[in-house]
């Protein structure tokens, strides 16, 4: 289809263009036209990342000042630094805990709204999916005044049963537990949504030759619907662990790293840093940690993806 | 190895009744196709045999067990699907000796069941490859190894050649048959190919709209069908049917079909219509094999007329001539040295010995 409606252009185009020798020739590239259509997408990510990430880069080997070039001083101070690998620490603790969650908690959610009736099942879809449509600063906002230490609903709640006031925010523990909380809420719809497309592509005679092979509902997970959905599942989780890894809003919304730095991590740090602390340099030094680290977990994540899509 | 019975048996889909009360035992190593057009409800009777569908109504046996609520796993049953439903992450090997694996079977009787079954359908070579290496006859293979290394009380199969082409289908039906003459295990056949259902079935079960229509051997069905269905269902080219009503003319019974075409009956077939009342509308159905070209000599009971040919088929070994009774079409097999061309004139001749009464209305032969 694509390439009909490119022939058509081109023959448009060798009409107007007759006299125009050089243009003519160009446009009739099929790739030409491609990359003039690509073009406005290219310079967004140009602007918006590839120029960010160089200037970074460089901004990394300068001083507080921006004055002199240091080359890796920035980051051999911040490996000096105990709150740097507590942030380390808390990050990786933060991204891998609430992926894990995010991914059991979809994978389930999936499950049952996989055997929801049809007809009900796009209301379903729907209202599972609200969590992950409200921009999270605003949702976090809400779930700050669930955590408030005067207000609080849940200890509210939670006092009928007498437990609690929880310190949801102010204790270092409870902090970290509140903040992957938050994003697992955030986060577990679009697995969700993600699981639910895996399962409807499991053909459902697989199932029925299963069951009559004699597997029970666990055995036709482990046995079908598994590793039917194993590329789904690492390619959703590497997307989740780059955006969690990443996440900003809702720990600088909820904690706002503290207390303590307890809650801190790369992105809220960096910011911390770099623009509260005015030494852009060793915020952009803290950023550019993510990279090397989300790097390995991308080649191990993807390693067989491709020998494994041969087999669907 | 087990009989199989079905008591009265009913699925209902909401409204929708897609099997209305099927009554059927199938015996010890027989080999049973039920056939049917779509939405004949033969698919749903076979899946509530496997236990993939709950039964509304009715009773289902298993070598004599109710199983109406045994789930499929513990039914020891084994169904091949229309589209395999190989399992694509595992390979043949690990495919066919699964249902073993999951019963906790000792690895060395696995491994010589597999082998064996694999022999059996000549895939020995394919034991290590992925489904998505094989082609679809290779797939089908495969899905009957898995069913036969599993040695189930009863095969049920769910249209398994309709994904082949039309070559290979024929090949593999020949295998089938062969196996269920080496394993002899009790086997459901469901297919809307009447071809399939002739060539494979000890019995054949035709449905139509939920019901059974006949149950026989092929030919039984062939030659003595119980309704119109029947006679039209089975057979290809498809019987023909003419309107007509019985007469008597000088004392003999004579079927008219037309003002000027009327056939006397033979004495034998005369005595059983006898009871039939002249004024009723009937259809005469009568099968292509049985309209020929007249000979020389004809035969008792066959009775010669003429016919302008409208379409001439040569199939090679006869040729099908196509001609039209009082606007109804009518389809005769004549020898391909006979000949007949299109738009012209040919003596044929009717074979009244082999000729059916069907009551117009019910449907019913007589």
């Amino acid at each position: 289809m694509v390439d009909v409606a490119f022939q058509q252009n081109r023959v448009q185009a060798t009409k107007a263009v007759r006299k125009r020798n050089g243009l003519h020739k160009a446009l009739k590239r099929k790739s030409t036209v491609a990359f003039l259509m690509t073009l406005p997408l290219i310079l967004l990510i140009a602007v918006l990342v590839v120029y960010p990430a160089f200037y970074s880069l460089h901004l990394a080997t300068l001083n507080k000042s921006m004055t002199k070039f240091v080359g890796l001083g920035n980051f051999e101070f911040l490996f000096k630094r105990d709150t740097f690998w507590l942030v380390v620490k808390q990050s990786c603790i933060f991204a891998i805990s609430a992926v894990i969650f995010k991914a059991l908690i979809g994978f389930i959610v999936a499950h049952f709204v996989h055997n929801v009736p049809a007809n009900k099942q796009r209301r379903w879809r729907g209202m599972l999916l609200v969590p992950w449509v409200i921009p999270p600063a605003m949702s976090t906002l809400a779930w700050l005044w669930l955590f408030d230490p005067s207000y609080s609903a849940f200890n509210y709640t939670l006092s009928f049963f007498g437990i609690g006031p929880i310190p949801w925010t102010g204790d270092a523990n409870w902090a970290r537990f509140s903040v992957i909380l938050v994003n697992v809420w955030y986060g577990a719809p679009f697995f969700m949504i993600m699981y639910l497309a895996a399962l409807k592509s499991v053909p459902e005679q697989l199932y029925e030759a299963a069951a009559i092979d004699g597997a029970n509902w666990w055995q036709r997970i482990w046995y079908v619907t598994l590793p039917m959905m194993r590329n789904i599942i690492a390619i959703t989780t590497l997307f989740s662990l780059i955006v969690t890894f990443a996440n900003f809003d809702i720990v600088r919304i909820l904690t706002a790293g503290g207390p303590l730095d307890h809650t801190h991590i790369f992105a809220t740090w960096a910011f911390r840093v770099g623009i509260e602390g005015s030494d852009i340099p060793l915020g952009a030094s803290v950023s550019l940690f993510m990279v090397p680290i989300l790097a390995v977990a991308a080649i191990f994540i993807l390693r067989d993806i491709s020998k494994r899509g041969n087999e669907a | 190895m087990a009989e199989v019975s079905l008591r009265k048996v009913v699925k209902r889909y909401d409204e929708v009744e897609a099997v209305r009360g099927i009554d059927l035992d199938i015996a010890d190593h027989e080999f049973v196709v039920l056939v049917g057009p779509s939405g004949c409800g033969k698919s749903t009777t076979l899946r509530m045999i496997a236990g993939l569908e709950d039964i509304s109504d009715g009773d289902i046996m298993i070598g004599g067990d109710v199983v109406n609520d045994v789930p499929p796993k513990d039914r020891d049953i084994a169904m091949v699907f229309q589209n395999y439903a190989l399992y694509p992450h595992m390979t043949v090997a690990e495919n066919m000796s699964f249902g073993l694996r999951l019963k906790h079977y000792p690895k060395a009787e696995i491994k010589t069941r597999v082998a064996e079954a694999a022999r059996m359908l000549d895939i020995t070579d394919l034991i290590d490859r992925k489904p998505k290496q094989l082609s679809g006859g290779q797939r089908q293979r495969v899905a009957m190894g898995r069913a036969i290394v599993r040695n189930p009380k009863v095969f049920l199969f769910d249209e398994p050649l309709s994904n082949l082409d039309a070559k290979l289908r024929v090949q593999m039906r020949i295998e089938i048959k062969k196996v269920h003459q080496k394993v002899r295990t009790t086997t459901v056949y469901v297919t809307h190919d009447q071809v399939e259902a002739m060539t494979l079935a000890d019995r054949v079960v035709v449905m139509n709209h939920g019901r059974i229509e006949q149950i026989g051997t092929p030919n039984e069905l062939y030659h003595k069908p119980a309704t119109r269905f029947v006679a039209s269902f089975i057979g290809s080219p498809a019987m023909n049917f003419v309107p007509c009503r019985l007469e008597d003319v000088g004392g003999r019974m004579h079927i008219r079909l037309t003002d000027r075409l009327a056939f006397p009956v033979p004495p034998a077939r005369a005595a059983r219509y006898q009871a039939v009342l002249r004024t009723d509308k009937l259809l005469l159905g009568i099968r292509p094999e049985h309209i020929t070209e007249a000979r020389q000599h004809l035969e008792p009971g066959v009775e010669p007329f003429d016919a302008v040919l409208d379409v001439t088929e040569p199939m090679g070994m006869e040729t099908l001539v196509y001609f039209t009774l009082d606007g109804t079409q009518i389809c005769g097999r004549v020898n391909p040295n006979a000949g007949a061309q299109d738009g012209a004139p040919l003596r044929l001749a009717v074979d009244l010995n082999n000729i059916h009464l069907l009551n117009e209305v019910t449907g019913v032969v007589l």
